[in-house]
């Protein structure tokens, strides 16, 4: 099962400017399988992503809104993005500040559906 | 309101740092023998007496199983509920061990929890002061200095 995890995560970690990514128990915020570069703080992004998507799913349910199918946050210095996965599994992508979100994104969209 | 009372002045700063980054609701700082050093939340005394005495025995009954396995100790202990998760963590300070009580609820998660808590140890570290020469208890001392501390933790 762990195999299958570092696989899906190797999808997401081949695309260029990608500095790791995870799989994060939704509710819990602690790491399921991760893929890093070595700097990245694996349980901290892992617990302040699943905080910050339990809040940004209830502000876009109390907008109408329903619940959230792609997270993506744009600092100065890189990107974090997020997609929920079915049974409250996040994969989480951090990148660099020019890393191609299309493709991105599409690959984390199809870990999200394989591991379910 | 402030809700964060300590005995030991220099543990009130980490500690309401780690309430206010972790989210917890309760969250008591203790001794092994569940002598309260700080603690954030409570309201009354019996409460925060009976969740010291219960986290401490908890501690130490995992660290006899610890023990069976041939491990030092548990570093931290997380109880889920449904509603609200109890986390356990022991660390080292100069003055000896000290144990974090910490109650979160669904605003927050045992993740979040253990992030802050190992902030809340270096940050305790570095304000910790030396220990100094262990006193002796006192009989007609002890009741005073119990009255003290409750007044420290509850304000009064």
């Amino acid at each position: 099962m762990t195999l299958a995890f570092t696989d899906a995560l190797e999808r997401i970690t081949r695309i260029r400017g990608v500095r790791g990514a995870m799989l994060v128990a939704g509710e819990d915020g602690l790491v399921v399988a991760e893929s890093l570069m070595e700097g990245v703080r694996g349980n901290a992004v892992a617990a302040l992503a699943a905080s910050l998507a339990k809040r940004l799913r209830k502000a876009s349910e109390a907008a109408g809104g329903g619940v959230p199918r792609f997270l993506h946050l744009q600092a100065h210095g890189g990107t974090i993005l997020a997609v929920p996965a079915p049974d409250g599994v996040l994969v989480v992508a951090v990148g660099d500040r020019d890393v191609n979100i299309g493709l991105l994104r599409l690959e984390m969209r199809r870990v999200a559906e394989a591991v379910v | 309101m402030n809700l964060t009372r300590a005995v030991e002045p220099w543990t009130v700063e980490p500690l309401e740092r780690f309430v206010r980054e972790s989210q917890a609701r309760l969250t008591l700082l203790m001794t092994p023998a569940g002598q309260v050093l700080a603690q954030h939340g409570f309201t009354r005394a019996v409460d925060v007496m009976s969740a010291a005495a219960l986290g401490a025995a908890i501690m130490s009954s995992s660290r006899e199983i610890a023990k069976m396995l041939s491990d030092a100790s548990f570093q931290s202990l997380n109880h889920q509920g449904a509603q609200h998760g109890v986390f356990l963590g022991g660390f080292e300070l100069p003055r000896g061990r000290m144990l974090l009580l910490a109650v979160y609820g669904g605003d927050s998660s045992v993740g979040l929890v253990q992030l802050f808590f190992e902030e809340l140890v270096r940050e305790l570290l570095e304000a910790s002061p030396e220990p100094t020469a262990k006193k002796l208890v006192l009989a007609k001392d002890f009741e005073r200095e119990l009255n003290e501390s409750l007044a420290a933790l509850f304000g009064r």
